[in-house]
């Protein structure tokens, strides 16, 4: 009896749990839809989305150019990073020794703990001033990438390592069996079997680039233009709403929190994708 | 069994859905001091009974509520004084609010504050919505560059051209031939708009390829790490790690504030809806008096 009675409660916590996180996703989405929506109305969707120009003093909310800067952002980091994080990745799972695994793979992780506002500080005192000397005035999409790759490193690495290592063993034997070198194991074999992992990585990796907030603001400029260059500085979306809450109210604030919707439905099309990734991996992997 | 563990989750799915609703209306509330819970029996509680209070203040101390919201950067000075205020009258509550200069303005005008702050003069418009204001500081505004710059000073004109964009290049100023990176407030900042309403005027606005930071702090850091950058800042956050440029020949010190020489001055205000009485009068009198100047000469330009 008291056996069920365990059962039960235990059901019944799991179940509660579910519950809140999704209650506290409900709460988030009506709220933000409920003090968003009416800026849409007000300023038109279309004016909204693609608007150049954000002078809120003149009611001009305009976030075309914050949509870009986002993408580029992300963009931006991710060239960087995916090269980085599978090669990091490919030399935990399979090349390096034991011993280096174990003093490297606590290090990778101790990357993801560090605050986003010190990878900021970093990067406004060390690597503002190094990309001036290249060109601009150093607060620039190329200063943010390079912060953002940092932060998006341990999420590529620590995922892609673990689809590498779930590869079946027997696929490494057989490749090396019928004589391929060791490289060619790696770079024809195991990579191809782990994609879907390293896929959905690199869009989880993707979501914590588009979310990145604090780290932004510090590094690059905050300036509302439409940027040309990597050198150029621009505004992302989260730095749009950070940088502006404290002082705004009425249409102004309406229209911080339509940037937020804009922001959600940006998150909710990178998890679909991330969720079309996985299933697809454990088909490919169930069938071959 | 299942069944049962369903009918045990739904009300509590339910209770959850009701805190949240309510905990969103909450923080609605005091984020925009507009809505009236807060400040409603503030207002009536200075109205009546401080009237009385003030009567017998010289006896036995003054009592009742004061709520006070907006400029952030009269915040910090507005907080040191009402500590102090509260020290002297323990009967009294003095409850202070950030918001910006817009909100200090807005709830004041709505009745919804005792006590409405900014960082700015106030426009024609508020003026005539009955408001009136009570400088209790003032506080310069720095144009600050990089400790190496070579320019020592500008005249206000230069300064406005250079921050909308019409001078681009220090060698148009005497200086080297480097391309400036003007670094300014974001947005809705009381410094930003201060420095707009003293420097820019009316049609021209800040260029579009400025640097934005979103504190005094950053905007300092920045300006300190590239040779080639100008900003604006309040004389509170001014040190050695930049430096504050003449303007119209004048050095940006505390002293040039004081005695009006220096031309980029702006007042730190209280508002209130017509003229203040009972607990309301008695505080704004306490900041203009020695104890609050004392308090506001820490950060600001104290009155005398």
């Amino acid at each position: 009896m008291s056996r069920y009675f365990t059962d039960r409660l235990a059901r019944n916590v799991v179940f509660i749990c579910a519950t809140v996180s999704f209650v506290i996703l409900l709460a988030i989405a009506v709220f933000i839809f409920k003090e968003g929506l009416p800026a849409f109305k007000e300023i038109g969707f279309i004016n909204f989305i693609f608007g150049m120009v954000w002078r809120p003093g003149q009611e001009q909310y305009g976030i075309f150019t914050m949509i870009v800067g986002s993408i580029a952002v992300t963009a931006g980091s991710l060239i960087l990073a995916i090269p980085l994080g599978i090669a990091c990745a490919i030399l935990l799972a399979d090349v390096a020794p034991f011993k280096l695994r174990r003093f490297l793979r606590p290090l990778v992780e101790l990357l993801v703990g560090i605050p986003s506002v010190v990878y900021g500080l970093v990067g406004l005192v060390l690597l503002v001033p190094a990309v001036r000397e290249i060109g601009g005035n150093g607060f620039s999409i190329a200063t943010a990438s390079i912060v953002l790759m940092a932060m998006v490193l341990p999420t590529i690495i620590s995922i892609s390592e673990d689809s590498i290592r779930a590869v079946p063993m027997s696929y490494k034997e057989g490749a090396l069996a019928m004589g391929a070198t060791h490289w060619q194991t790696i770079w024809r074999v195991l990579l191809p079997a782990a994609r879907s992992g390293i896929g959905t990585s690199i869009v989880l990796g993707m979501g914590r680039a588009v979310g990145e907030t604090m780290a932004m603001i510090m590094v690059i400029g905050n300036a509302i233009i439409l940027p040309k260059t990597p050198l150029d500085p621009a505004r992302t979306l989260t730095g749009n709403i950070a940088v502006e809450i404290n002082y705004a109210s009425g249409l102004h604030e309406n229209a911080l929190f339509a940037t937020g919707i804009v922001l959600f439905i940006f998150i909710v099309i990178l998890n679909s994708i991330a969720v079309i990734l996985f299933k697809r991996g454990t088909h490919v992997q169930t069938v071959t | 069994m299942i069944k049962k563990s369903k009918w045990f989750a739904l009300p509590l799915a339910a209770l959850l859905v009701l805190v949240f609703v309510l905990a969103g209306c909450t923080t609605n509330a005091t984020s925009t001091p507009t809505t009236t819970a807060t400040a409603t029996p503030a207002s009536t509680a200075t109205s009546s009974p401080t009237k009385t209070a003030t009567a017998k203040a010289t006896a036995t101390g003054l009592s009742g509520n004061i709520t006070e919201a907006g400029s952030t950067t009269v915040q910090p000075v507005a907080e040191s004084i009402a500590a102090a205020f509260m020290a002297k009258y323990p009967e009294v509550k003095v409850v202070i609010q950030g918001g910006g200069s817009g909100v200090g303005v807005k709830s004041v005008a709505e009745g919804t504050v005792d006590i409405g702050a900014a960082s700015r003069e106030l426009t024609n418009d508020e003026k005539a919505l009955g408001i009136v204001d009570h400088v209790i500081a003032r506080d310069g505004i720095a144009i600050i560059a990089h400790s190496s710059q070579m320019v020592n000073g500008l005249t206000k004109s230069q300064v406005k051209d250079i921050f909308s964009g019409a001078i681009t290049n220090w060698s148009q100023l005497g200086g080297a031939n480097k391309t400036i990176h003007v670094v300014a407030r974001e947005e809705g900042s009381g410094t930003r708009a201060a420095f707009e309403e003293m420097v820019m005027g009316k049609d021209t606005v800040i260029t579009a390829t400025a640097i934005l930071q979103s504190s005094n702090g950053a905007l300092k850091t920045t300006v300190a790490g590239d040779p080639d950058a100008i900003g604006f800042l309040s004389f509170g956050y001014l040190d050695s790690s930049v430096k504050a440029l003449d303007i119209d020949g004048i050095a940006g010190t505390v002293a040039n504030a004081k005695n009006g020489t220096y031309p980029i001055v702006r007042p730190l205000l209280f508002l209130t809806k017509g003229e203040p009485e009972g607990l309301v009068k008695e505080f704004i009198n306490f900041c203009l008096g020695p104890e609050g100047q004392a308090i506001v000469a820490k950060d600001y330009i104290s009155l005398n």
